[in-house]
């Protein structure tokens, strides 16, 4: 029986990986990707949170994430796209036009 | 009659705020109007003067409380009158006087393009000066006294296109505003030692019973020489000498008769030159207390007498020998007052109100025949042909040399008597010798302007007479002129001095506690005193018609006297002394060291060094904003952290 520090704990870096990902990467895909695990990172904690302490809600939000995460992935690269129609780049260092 | 007071402040407003929003297009009738709302006033304040008198004596002063004004802590300032025996006859003097000019000026003013603006102005003098002496506390006579301080500065520069008149205008206004500091000081140190501006409070109701009892006041307890006492009467007579002309302001004076003659009637001669002595009077238990200050209105008081005498001597513009003869005689207000004769000052303010007012009108009237000459050297002859003009500029004359039994003999004969009964010799002396002055001064500008040869081209110009607007109003003044000094006929010549009996409620107790001494001296001084005054003014006048009754030139013949003209004939060269002493080193400082060193280098220095700090560390620090969304989301982590960490420690 995995105990539910383990589980926090790929949780963890699972998130941290991710948040990594998000600042570092500069390929917009690969945030996108990025912030997809740190949504599952999430998922992953409020499941063990859920499993250990007997209490259904965790699950039900997870649900809810999910499918919210279903919708921003939509919209999402829908945005990559149009950017990559507009600017023939999807590096995200090169798209600073909120400096003047 | 009670509930009619404000009637007496709202009708000449109303007739200001008609003028001044629709005077351009009421044509003649806004002159009308700005009359009829002065007289409503006068009708109104003689009914309530015949209502005084039907009263005991100790219970004729009204309270009338028209709005809270200012509410502050202790402070308790209303717009609230207090109508007394003194007031009501400043009042009478204003509204009575003031609906005379204004028919005047309705002729005098015909066919000026700012016909509506001038009795726009006048209405509004009016108004403030009312407010000046119904006031029943320091702040609100304040406020009467600034507003007709604007309405003097906007009526001598009244014809605004030659720039002589707007100098004059801003020379009075900034002379005045010297004084009004005196004032404004005052009304703090009273404020700081005793808590209250008003009246009542201050300086108690005399005699009167008001609003029930009467009132005693901060004065009642103490004692003569108090220094705070003397700061602020000092102080308020610094005010005195700027509204009132004396010496050391007096200056604006001779230069306000660039406004119309009407002005220099009301307001530079009639009124708003006496509130001076109307806020000494009121105060008099203030003053009462104060004898180093007593001294002071006195010595200035007689200084100025005389001094503006010898200059009025060699005035030709007929409009500058009655503007120093004004000063003189507020002098002389001041001289009364000053040796604590109460009652007398203000008598004198009353009498000069009529002779002085007529002198001014009937001036207007020849300046008007001769088609705006002022120059005497250039008038000459015109008793036949301006016939009222002359008799009653002549009965006004007469009443100013102080020649029996016109008004100006009564008043300025217990003038005389004060200051030698209640002061001293000396100022007695120079009374008289600036009351030989005004008779030889003022026949002299009789003799060149009515008698002799006509020395103006009198073939193709001949003088008429002006028209009723301005005929009658002389008349009136001049039957005043008359009898207006049996109001107070002293006792030793059998009368029973009723001004002094009305006034005594309000003035007794000052007139007591200023007295130092008084020499028990019998009537026969008194009487000698009063036949050595009449000697006197008849010699002035037997002087002048010695010199001037046929001449026909006169600067030339005056210049014989050498340096001692020169030195008169420039004023004394007291305009050129303050420009030396005074306005150039102003000019100066403010150039080199408050433009230049305060304004450009600190006050500049400052505001433009904070703009340089700001930019400069701006411009370090706006190289955060670098536009990459990856570097806010880092420092949005970084945060995140920080705070994260700060909890789990703490």
């Amino acid at each position: 029986m995995t105990s539910l520090t383990n589980y926090l704990a790929v949780s963890a870096i699972l998130f941290i990986i991710g948040t990594a990902g998000v600042l570092f990467r500069r390929n917009a895909i690969i945030i996108f990707m990025c912030i997809e695990l740190m949504l599952n990172a999430v998922n992953l904690t409020l499941i063990a949170f859920s499993q250990f302490l007997g209490n259904q809600t965790g699950q039900i939000l997870v649900f809810f994430v999910m499918t919210v995460a279903a919708a921003e992935a939509a919209v999402g690269l829908a945005i990559v796209i149009s950017l990559f129609r507009n600017k023939e780049t999807v590096e995200i260092d090169k798209l600073n036009l909120l400096k003047l | 009659m009670t509930q009619l007071i404000p009637v007496i402040v709202f009708a000449p407003l109303a007739g200001f705020l008609i003028n001044a929003f629709f005077g351009s297009r009421l044509g003649k009738l806004s002159g009308w109007i700005a009359t009829l709302a002065v007289f409503i006033s006068f009708v109104i304040s003689a009914g309530l003067f015949v209502e005084m008198l039907q009263k005991p004596s100790d219970d004729r002063a009204i309270h009338y409380v028209l709005a809270n004004w200012l509410d502050v802590g202790k402070v308790h300032v209303g717009i609230s009158f207090l109508i007394d025996q003194l007031s009501i006859i400043f009042m009478l003097i204003i509204t009575g006087v003031g609906a005379l000019i204004h028919l005047y000026s309705i002729g005098y003013m015909k066919g000026d393009r700012g016909f509506a603006r001038f009795f726009t102005y006048m209405n509004l003098f009016i108004v403030m000066m009312l407010q000046l002496v119904m006031a029943d506390n320091f702040l609100w006579t304040f406020v009467g006294w600034e507003g007709v301080g604007l309405c003097s500065y906007l009526l001598i520069g009244f014809w605004y296109e030659e720039k002589k008149n707007t100098d004059a205008a801003k020379k009075a206004f900034i002379v005045n505003r010297i004084g009004d500091f005196g004032f404004l000081v005052a009304m703090g140190a009273m404020l700081a030692a005793y808590g209250s501006l008003n009246y009542l409070d201050l300086l108690g109701s005399g005699g009167n019973i008001i609003d029930g009892s009467k009132h005693l006041g901060v004065v009642a307890g103490m004692h003569g020489g108090d220094w705070t006492i003397g700061f602020i009467t000092l102080m308020l007579f610094l005010g005195c000498t700027g509204k009132s002309a004396q010496i050391p302001l007096y200056v604006w004076l001779p230069d306000a008769m660039a406004g119309p003659t009407p002005v220099s009637a009301l307001i530079h001669a009639a009124t708003m030159v006496t509130s001076g002595i109307f806020l000494v009077a009121r105060s008099n238990m203030f003053f009462a207390l104060a004898p180093v200050t007593m001294g002071v209105v006195a010595a200035v008081g007689a200084t100025t007498a005389v001094f503006a005498a010898i200059i009025g001597i060699f005035q030709n513009d007929i409009k500058k020998v009655l503007a120093y003869s004004t000063i003189s005689q507020l002098g002389y207000m001041f001289l009364a007052l000053g040796v604590g004769a109460f009652t007398a000052g203000v008598f004198h303010v009353m009498t000069h109100a009529f002779f002085k007012a007529c002198l001014f009108l009937g001036s207007g009237a020849v300046i008007e025949a001769m088609h705006h000459e002022q120059d005497m050297q250039k008038m000459g002859g015109l008793k036949k042909y301006l016939p009222i003009t002359f008799w009653t500029f002549m009965i006004a004359t007469l009443a100013i040399s102080g020649i029996p039994p016109f008004a100006g003999f009564f008043s300025k004969d217990e003038i005389l008597w004060s200051a030698f009964g209640r002061g001293s010799v000396l100022l007695w002396l120079m009374g008289a010798i600036a009351a030989m002055m005004t008779a030889f001064y003022m026949f002299r500008a009789v003799f060149l302007t009515f008698f002799g040869k006509e020395r103006f081209d009198a073939e193709h110009h001949k003088p008429h007479e002006v028209r009723w607007h301005m005929t009658l109003p002389l008349i009136v003044l001049a039957a005043l002129s008359i009898v207006g000094g049996f109001l107070n006929i002293p006792h030793v010549l059998g009368g029973n001095a009723t001004l002094e009996h009305w006034l005594a409620p309000v003035l007794e107790q000052g007139e007591q506690a200023a007295q130092v001494s008084f020499s028990e001296a019998g009537a026969g001084l008194e009487i000698g005193l009063m036949v050595t005054s009449v000697a006197i003014a008849i010699c002035g006048i037997l002087l002048a018609m010695r010199f001037y009754k046929k001449k026909t030139t006169l600067a030339r013949d005056e210049a014989v006297l050498g340096t001692p003209y020169r030195i008169a004939v420039h004023n004394f060269y007291v305009d050129e002394a303050y420009d030396k002493l005074i306005v150039q080193p102003t000019y100066t400082f403010s150039d080199r060291i408050l433009y230049r060193i305060v304004d450009v280098k600190i006050i500049d220095g400052f505001v433009n060094g904070l703009a340089w700090l700001t930019g400069g560390a701006s411009n370090i620090i706006r190289r955060i904003q670098t536009g990459v969304v990856q570097n806010y989301a880092v420092m949005i982590v970084v945060g995140l952290l920080a705070i994260v960490s700060y909890l789990m420690i703490f």
